[in-house]
């Protein structure tokens, strides 16, 4: 019990700190709210969609990029792609980091367009990062006998 | 599949490019008790709707377009689709659905990444009973409970199913065999006009008190009875 109780109080230390420091926002709290018993993974599995897509969105983006010929018009709708998925699941400095790499996309500005890039790809690892183990950390609270607390 | 099942159940038809949010609407209607068939383009939404495409409109521009050979008895009640997919975008879909005989009856809602105050008015002057920024929530999925609550209301006769239908929606559905059109909605002052568009269906809700809401039925087999 004792166990439970501290893995539940890290489960939810380390949930308030990916708030506080801006790694999720509102939209993740909005994907807790669809899960029930009916669908006890639905997080896991719109997150895991999200790894998929944004690790060949990062690929396709580097490929673009890389173009004797840049199709800006391509890699704007790539970006906008993985801003729109990563506003869905709630992953909020992924994002943000999209919204400044179209503008760069506007301007055709390659240099612009390249160091976003790499700030996208930074984003995205870290909040991947979190997300796991914040996953990891629920599986060991259910493994323990405990249940998940809600953060609302 | 059991047709009480079907009277009882509001299906929707949601539209979205991206498997992500393709997943997540569909989830919001579902947690709402809905039924949910989900497609990635507006192509594929016609498809599913049994309206073919360009070949039909010209050799019978007159004719509803649907294609009774394969045409199941699709019963889709509200349409939610994105505005940004490549190839036909939500708006062109919102047209071809008006322009459709068929079809133009559906409710049909857009949803966008993007807050572009002229796309949200072009949409609603198209015929878009509702714009709903994206991401999508529960609580706009909710919104349209209290309109629904408002019609079980006033149909007291009939005890009616729980289901997600707004004001507008049941209005639309109802009216198609007696009222000719609808004016378009023009008001584009804010994105959610779940407010004015209420206040104004009021007053046609009042006139169509009388009608029987046998909303679910007539629409195909009406349709195939005219041919």
């Amino acid at each position: 019990m004792e166990i439970v109780g501290k893995l539940q109080k890290q489960f939810m230390d380390f949930m308030s700190s990916l708030y506080r420091e801006g790694f999720l926002d509102d939209q993740f709290l909005q994907l807790q709210k669809l899960q029930d018993e009916s669908n006890p993974d639905f997080v896991v599995e719109v997150v895991s969609l999200f790894f998929e897509d944004s690790e060949k969105l990062l690929n396709n983006l580097a490929m673009a990029l890389q173009q004797q010929v840049v199709d800006f018009k391509q890699v704007d709708a790539h970006v906008h792609q993985f801003k729109g998925s990563s506003s869905s699941i709630g992953a909020q400095r992924v994002k943000n980091a999209c919204v400044g790499f179209r503008n760069f996309c506007e301007e055709k500005n390659l240099d612009g367009c390249m160091q976003c890039l790499q700030h996208a790809k930074h984003e995205y690892f870290l909040v991947k990062n979190k997300l796991e183990t914040l996953f990891r950390l629920e599986q060991q609270i259910l493994a323990a006998g405990g249940t998940v607390p809600i953060i609302s | 599949m059991g047709m009480a099942a079907a009277d009882l159940q509001f299906h929707v038809l949601a539209v979205d490019d991206s498997l992500i949010d393709r997943k997540l609407i569909e989830r919001l209607f579902k947690i709402s008790s809905c039924q949910v068939t989900t497609v990635e383009s507006g192509s594929k939404a016609l498809e599913f709707l049994g309206l073919q495409q360009e070949h039909d409109e010209q050799n019978n521009p007159n004719q509803p377009c649907v294609s009774p050979s394969n045409q199941q008895e699709v019963e889709v009640n509200l349409i939610i689709t994105d505005y940004c997919m490549p190839g036909m975008t939500g708006y062109d879909l919102l047209k071809k659905i008006k322009e459709s005989s068929s079809l133009r009856n559906i409710p049909v809602v857009i949803m966008s990444s993007e807050n572009v105050p002229s796309r949200i008015s072009r949409c609603l002057e198209e015929g878009a009973e509702e714009f709903f920024l994206k991401p999508v929530r529960l609580s706009d999925v909710n919104k349209l409970r209290p309109h629904m609550k408002k019609t079980k209301c006033k149909s007291h006769k009939q005890v009616e199913p729980e289901i997600i239908v707004t004001e507008e929606n049941q209005e639309s559905i109802e009216i198609a065999h007696v009222v000719p059109s609808q004016p378009p909605q023009t008001e584009s002052d804010t994105v959610q006009q779940q407010q004015s568009q209420a206040n104004s269906n009021n007053k046609r809700k009042a006139m169509e008190e009388n009608l029987s809401p046998d909303r679910t039925r007539p629409r195909f087999s009406s349709l195939t009875t005219a041919l």
